[in-house]
This record gives structure tokens, sequence and C-alpha cells, in this order.
């Protein structure tokens, strides 16, 4: 095939980096080679318009055992335990094909997770839709959530928390992020890089077939009206396999035959065995006669493109084959020898008995192109919305429009399509501000939990990164666990364009900075930029995932509400800014104005007092305020309780809508015991704290004297329409 | 008592029963589904999961395969069998139970905590529960509408075989607390020498206050006694 500019540009590559191929190989590529360098040079595999920026963001700490460039991130919980996580996106193909998109997002990130040792433990979501007024939007909701719950339930791993969002922004790009969580003994992790010379490399798993090919250029582009015609590059997805070989696996790695294992993701056996070698400054030697196929007739173009699910790829110590071979057997899965690791630096492909592909490595991987993007600078949107001036709604009839609203739903619909329970170990499911696990057969648990906040980082990228670390973080410390690392999901549009480029620097900016302000480190993360249809992009979505310690699971709390006469303080300042609150955009339409300020001093001081209150069991319950504001967030705490508020009137803000909506931040809800309140009170006050009491509990009533009174069942119900009307 | 867990490839819930039993202190022995042969025991539980991915109707191909065989034997001989969930769908796909366990109404994955009825006390695996006691349980499960012939249903109301009744929190048995669909709220049923059960809740997700309740606890207990 002669390789014509049109070829090129099929690839997804452009001239300037097809001239950069020619040079790196000293002549022109085949077609086999040329779609080699356009799996490993995408901006999916290769991050080449994030990576310089990507390098800012901390990723060490006294907890950090491995950071980014691993399959997944690796922290100590101490006990010679360790976490394994991380989130991935799975955009692009989950718009094309819903339940095939999210089922495989799912496979996939297990597999990150397994591939390193860890026995998955739990899985998350982030999902965001389009208007729910578009047509589009319940079949693909209901598409996405059958397929993470078809996969999650059948291979056996907890599906235990999650977002999901609305906005029109995502009306022709929805987003699909899936977080996994495993533990394993600290002696115990598997990583990639391949050392030693001739050493067998192994293919086990699923056979290869059709499937996929160019799945990771296809998510490297906008969608434009032909996307429809993309189908054939979503994956097809079989948790069984995947139960099969993760089981398997895990067999495998109880012995010692492992050098290294790297699982067939994006961009399948390329780069696979790419990364591996890399890692390993050796070459890699690949014999596709030998590679088991699905389909007959097969190309060497097919096989090293495809993307078929379920794969492995592992290096293994001399003479362990025929051992490493039996345990396969056992779970009915092809193991086969289909190359070595040579000493030629090489990615050598070899068909028919002859070579009929060699790259340099370094030219696939460390010498892909990096680009320093054009960006601008986002002003701080000026305040210009004055609450007076707005139509005056009556405070029930807001309260009850936003509790009912899709965005603020109950999404039990969402959660009860997922097994939670399966494993034993889920000691709170999703719908409190995090979910917690406990470590199997241990007193200690982790808790998790992942955020978003499009609106805030549309409105000001650099306030809205560090929001959202803080927002994570805090959710944490609500459940009464030491938050220790995250992970993030930066979903973008195109980054060929400045201002998008720009929403990304200053998003990974504010993560940064809150990230180090917390001592909050990153261990993992993936870059999906080319969110968009047809030059328009999504809002900026990083979404993070974070993982706390609960050392003694006891001291694990919730924010639904325990007993009549208790008292809510406040913890923290409510200023009263309403500007990218859900009031404004929910009930007036207004989307502009700054997000909320963040004061990372006070985010810090705040979060580890209530942690403090929560150890000493000083409190009964807690809640993080959030999207909704102040009043949303307790009627979140009748739910699951028996109990309802006696919310007081505010004495100072002159304004009650102020007072109600605002969703300014580091601030905690806690539930405490009357007799306690005193000690509370001053240890709080004792450390310049802002708290005020905000109200009382009392049995089956929400009510504000003088506004509105309605019963907790009532509440409850509205709250669950949206879905229930489905 | 010595206790027999079958697995399949595809069985997700053998790791919590083990540890159930281990719990209360049963002789477990985990049996690989390409053994041949069974240990000697009082009590076979087939769990749940996705037997063989169940791409096909839930169970048919472990219903069909060679350690049911054994099962089958086992149980004609007496033994006692317990099929939970997937476990439920593989008796009735084997044979050992009548009837079939249909796609929820909703045709969605149900994952909740629910309540059931304790309906009939005098069997080897509800004796210490009291009669019409409400228990709170989860279930996990695309096809749990359990359905059968209006002379088989008549058989298992009027021969006390129905052993656990969905309901709600107060013991209302009605088509409102009715998860999936099932006849009769039944969440389980005997054979007619009532040595076999099968249920759709998981009693072993209910035996650790941490993590639920101990809702489940009673049902082991009840096979010890």
């Amino acid at each position: 095939m002669i390789i014509t500019n049109t070829v090129v540009e099929k690839h997804g590559l452009k001239s300037e980096e097809y001239s950069k191929i020619k040079v790196l190989l000293g002549r022109e590529p085949n077609i086999l080679e040329l779609g080699v360098f356009s799996a490993m040079w995408n901006e999916h595999c290769s991050y080449k318009s994030s990576k310089i920026h990507l390098k800012n963001l901390p990723t060490k700490g006294k907890h950090v055992i491995q950071g980014p460039g691993e399959n997944a991130g690796v922290i100590d919980i101490g006990d010679d335990d360790a976490i394994i996580f991380k989130i991935e996106s799975h955009n692009h193909p989950s718009y094309i094909e819903p339940y095939q998109g999210a089922a495989t997002g799912v496979g996939g990130i297990l597999r990150d997770v397994f591939t390193m040792g860890a026995r998955p433990i739990a899985l998350l979501n982030s999902i965001h839709f389009g208007s729910i007024e578009h047509p589009k939007t319940k079949p693909l909701l209901n598409g996405v959530v059958s397929g993470i719950g078809g996969y999650g339930n059948c291979i056996g791993i907890p599906t235990v928390g999650g977002e999901t969002k609305f906005n029109k922004t995502y009306n022709e790009n929805i987003l699909v992020n899936a977080m996994a969580v495993g533990h394993v003994k600290k002696n115990k992790i598997f990583y990639s890089k391949a050392k030693g010379l001739n050493k067998s490399v192994v293919y086990v798993g699923s056979k290869t077939g059709r499937d996929g090919i160019h799945g990771a250029s296809m998510a490297s582009a906008e969608f434009d009206e032909n996307s429809e015609n993309k189908k054939p590059t979503v994956q097809v997805g079989d948790p069984f396999t995947e139960k099969l070989l993760m089981e398997a696996c895990l067999e495998l790695m109880q012995g010692n035959s492992i050098i290294s294992i790297q699982d067939m993701g994006a961009a399948g056996l390329t780069s696979s065995s790419v990364e591996m070698a890399s890692k390993g400054e050796l070459g890699i030697e690949l014999n596709l006669d030998n590679v088991p196929c699905r389909e007959e007739n097969m190309t060497p173009y097919e096989i090293m493109l495809s993307e078929s699910q379920e794969r492995m790829l592992i290096v293994l110590e001399d003479g362990k084959e025929k051992d490493a071979k039996k345990i396969f057997e056992k779970w009915d899965l092809d193991f086969v020898v289909i190359g070595k690791t040579t000493n030629t630096n090489n990615l050598t492909l070899k068909f028919k008995d002859k070579i009929i592909g060699e790259i340099p490595i370094d030219a696939l991987a460390t010498k892909a192109p990096v680009y320093n993007r054009k960006w601008i600078k986002k002003k701080l949107p000026e305040k210009k919305i004055q609450i007076k001036d707005l139509k005056k709604i009556k405070l029930e009839d807001v309260f009850l429009k936003l509790l009912s609203s899709a965005n603020q739903s109950n999404k039990s619909w969402i959660t009860n399509q997922f097994d939670q329970m399966v494993m034993a170990d889920t000691v709170q499911r999703s719908g409190s501000d995090a979910s917690i696990i406990r470590i199997h057969k241990k007193e200690k648990a982790i808790a998790i939990t992942v955020d978003s906040s499009a609106n805030y980082c549309k409105a000001h990228p650099h306030t809205g990164g560090k929001q959202i670390v803080c927002e994570n973080w805090r959710n944490l410390i609500s459940v009464g666990a030491m938050p220790i690392a995250i992970t993030n999901c930066l979903n973008f549009g195109n980054p060929e364009d400045s201002e998008i480029m720009g929403q990304f620097v200053e998003c990974v900016l504010g993560i940064k900075e809150a990230c180090e302000f917390l001592d909050y480190p990153v261990v993992s993360g993936n870059v999906s930029f080319y969110n968009g249809t047809n030059k328009k992009s999504i809002h900026p979505t990083p979404v993070i995932g974070g993982v706390g310690l609960i050392t003694n699971i006891n001291n694990k709390i919730n924010q639904y509400l325990k007993k009549d006469g208790n008292i809510i303080l406040q913890v923290g300042k409510n200023f009263g800014q309403l500007s990218q609150s859900i009031f404004l955009e929910e009930i007036y339409s207004i989307t502009d104005g700054p997000p909320p300020e963040i004061n990372l001093s006070n985010e810090k001081n705040n979060g580890l007092m209530v942690l403090k209150l929560i150890n000493n069991k000083l409190v009964s319950s807690v809640h993080d305020v959030s999207s909704g504001g102040l009043i949303i967030c307790l009627a979140e705490m009748t739910f699951n309780s028996d109990f309802g508020i006696k919310l007081d009137k505010p004495k100072k803000l002159s304004n009650l809508m102020e007072y109600c909506f605002s969703e300014d931040q580091g601030r905690y809800l806690i539930e405490i015991e009357s007799h306690n309140l005193k000690k509370v009170k001053k240890i709080l006050d004792e450390n310049n704290i802002f708290n005020e009491t905000v109200g009382s509990v009392q049995k089956d009533y929400f009510e504000m004297t003088g506004e509105f009174k309605i019963s907790i069942n009532d509440l409850y119900k509205i709250n669950s329409t949206w879905y229930n009307n489905l | 008592m010595n206790s027999t867990v079958i697995v399949f490839p595809g069985s997700n819930c053998d790791r919590d029963i083990a540890l159930a039993l281990e719990k209360l202190h049963f002789r477990n022995t985990m049996v690989w589904h390409k053994d041949s042969n069974l240990p000697k025991s009082d009590l076979i539980i087939i769990p749940g999961g996705f037997s063989y991915g169940d791409y096909l109707r839930s169970g048919a191909i472990a219903g069909k395969s060679n350690i049911l065989n054994e099962v089958v034997k086992a149980a004609n001989d007496g033994c006692l069998v317990l099929g939970i969930c997937n476990g439920f769908q593989i008796l009735t796909e084997a044979g050992l139970l009548k009837g079939v366990l249909l796609r929820n109404k909703n045709l969605k994955f149900l994952g909740k905590d629910i309540h059931v009825k304790i309906i009939n006390t005098e069997n080897k695996f509800c004796n210490k529960y009291s009669k019409d006691q409400i228990l709170k349980m989860n279930i996990a499960h695309n096809e749990g509408n359990y359905f059968t012939n209006s002379e088989h249903l008549k058989e298992l109301e009027d021969k006390n075989l129905i052993p656990f009744k969905y309901c709600d929190k107060n013991g209302n048995v009605n088509e409102e607390n009715n998860p999936n669909g099932s006849l009769n709220n039944i969440a389980g049923i005997f054979n007619e020498k009532k040595n076999i059960l099968g249920l759709m809740p998981h009693p072993e997700r209910m035996v650790d206050q941490i993590i639920s309740n101990n809702d489940g606890l009673n049902l082991f207990k009840s096979l010890l006694n």
C-alpha cells in the first residue's frame, strides 16, 4: 500500500508528524509500521499535549509507593497493605455504543489494577450526560448504567459509588469515567518494566478479534455527523472472561514467575509490548503467527491494532512456562509464547517467517511528539448578580424545585442496578459523602469518592481545579477518613484551541496548588481531550477520585441524622455568594459570574478539626456543604433516617436565599448531642474555626419557622421523582 | 457439620459464603467445578455469581455440568442443598427445584436491601427463626422473578414449601413490596422433602453488623441445630 497524505491523515497523524516518523526511521514506514506509530502517537496514548503540564503535579508523599507512569498508582496504608487505584475515561466509545463503551471502560480499569497484583475491591464511576430534554440523554443513561452494572456485577466487584450529572454541554459527547480500587500486600506488587534478555513474552486471555481497531485514535479526535460509523472501533466486553483472567493472573502472582506484566488496553498489543520494552530499555520481538486470533485471516496490521478486551502480556522468568501454562489452562484461557525480549532496542514484528516491521522502541515512546500548545488565561469573571434585582420566588418553591431536579435527585435508580455488597466488605454504600470498604479480615477501611464541578471549572478553571480537590478531600473527611491520595481523569475539549488548552493548564494548576497544600498527591490519572462535536467542546471537567484511610473502622461516620434533640452546627463560614450556584442555574438560568472562592488554609483547618471531632466521638453525623448549599445538604441528612430538622432563621445574613443556597466552600454540617455542644464549640472557638448553630434534629419533619414545614417522607419522595418517572 | 461449596469459574459469592461458614465453625471444603468427586458432606452450597458467564439463560450450563450430576445424586440421598441467587437458578435448571427464574419485572438488575418474612420454621434451614419474623436481606440479581405452573404453586402453598416471602418492613406481603415480580412474593422455595432450598436473597451478606446486620446468621445456625 502506498502511503499518501490521505492515508497519513486517516491515521490521525499530522503531516509534520509523518515527516518526523521518516526521520526517526530513516526511511518511509510501511502500512503496518504507520499503524503502530498512529497507535502510539495519538493523544490518548502519548499525552503529547498534556505531558509538560502534568509533570508539575505533586506525585510524592509518605504514603506513595508508586506515582503516575505505571498501570495505576499505589499507596501504603500500613501493616504491609497497599491500595492500588486509578480512574480512566471511556467517553468516546460510550457515546457511540453506550452499553459496550461503559462496560469495557470498567473492564479496562479493572485490568489496570489487577495487572499490578491487586485484587479489585471497589468500582466507582463519574458519568455526565446532556440535558434531560435531549432525546439521546435517556437512552444513553440507560445504556451506560446497565453497561457499568453488567460488567461489575458479573465479575463480582462491588460498584459502590459515583456521581451522575446532566448538562447540555454533554449533549453530543457524554463522559463515562470509571475508577477501580484494589488491595495488595506490599511485597506482591507487579510492574510493567521488562528485565533480562531472551525472556519469553507470553500472551494470555481472550483471543484477538477485529474489534476496537483504531479505538485510541478514534478517542483522539472530535466527533462529527459521521460518528455513528465509528461503531466498529468500540470494543466488546466479556466480564466472564475477565473474571477468569483476573483469577488466573492473581493465582500466577502467588508464585515468582512474572518479571513484568502489562494489560492490553488502548492500542492493544502495540502499546503493551512497547511500554514493557521501553521501561526496560530493551527490544522486543513478536511473532504474530502465534497470536491467538478469533477470526480468520487477520492481518498483522489488524493484530497489532486490535483492542479486543481481556488480554494480557507477561514477561516470564526462565523455566516457568509449564507451571504458568497450567494455571491458565485451569481457567480455560489461551496461554501462548508470542515473542521474546531482545537487545536490539527495536520492536520487531515477524509474520510467516519474515520480518515485516521494525521500529526503534524509543521512536514510539520517549521520542513521540510533545507539544507546548498555545493557551490563554481566563480572567476571573466579575460578580454581576444582585439578588435584590431578581424576581422573588418563595423559598419553599425553590427548595423543592432544586431537590426534585435531575442533578440533585436521589440516584438509587442507578445504584440499585449495581451489586454494592458482593465481597461482603462494603461498610458504606453509595449515597453518603464517600463509600467505605473494609480491608478484608481487618479492622481498618478505606473511603473512596469521585467528584467534579464542571460549572466552576468553566467559570474560572484555576479556582475550579482547586475547588474540586477540596470538595473531594472534604467528602473523605466527612466519613471519618484521613485523605491520602488522588487519581484524576481530565476530560477536556480540543487542545488545539488555545482557550480549551488554557482551561486544561489552569485546572491542572489549581489541582496542583490544592494537592500540595492539602498534602494530597496525585498517584495516577488519565487525560481525555477532544471531547466535543463539530468544534464545540464540552465544559472542562476534571474528575477527581480520592482515597482515604480509616484506621479504626469503628470511627466511621455518615451523613444521616441520628437523634431527636441533637444540635446541627455549621463549621466554616457562609458568605452568601450565589454566582455559579445550582440555585441561579436552575431557577434563573444564570450561569455567569465567578465560582465560590477557595481558601486553602481554612479548608485544611476546618477539615482536620472535623476529623478530630469525629475521632473523639463528639459528633453523630457529618455532611459537607456542596452543590445546592446549606438547605439542600441539610435535607440530604434526613434521607435514610427517621429524623428531620428544625432550621433556625438566619440572624445575620440579610437575604434568605443567599443563606440557604450559597455554595461557599470549606463548610461542614455536624450533628452534636446537646450535652456536647459547649465542649465542641469551645474546641472550635479556641482553634479560631468559624461555627454557628443552624438548627436542631426533630422527628419526622423538615421545617424553617415561618417558611415551610414538610414531612421527611414527602421530602424523600420529591427527591426521588425524577428517576422514578424515567 | 461438614459443608461443601461448589465453585464455578464465574461464581463470585463463594468467598463470602465460605467466610460466613467459617464464622460459624462449619468444616467447609471448596470444590472446583472440574472436580469429579464430591467430598462426603452434610450440606452442599451453590453460591451466587455468573457460573459460566450466563450469557445463555442463567444457570443453564451449570445445571447440566458434571459436578451438578454429583449434587443431584447427593441431594437424592438426602444431603442438604442450599442454592443462593445463581445457585437457586442452577437448582431449577438442574431440575432439583421446580419452576423457573425469569427476568425481573422491570427488566433491570436489582441490587438493594429488601425485607422477607419467615413463613415456615419447621425445617432444617429456618428452625432458629420465629414464624412471621421479618428479616432485612440484600438481593442482587437480574433473573429473580420466580414463576411456576398453577398446580405447583398450589402445592408450594399447601405443603408450606415457601419459607421466605418478600414483604415490607412491617411484614405486609403484597405486590407493592415484590421487588422482582415473583409469583406470590416468593423469595425462596423447598423441594417436597425440604432438604433442598433455593433462595434469591443473600444470607451470607447479613452476618456482620458493621457491614449490614445479622439477619442471615440464623439460617446457618439452623443448619447446625
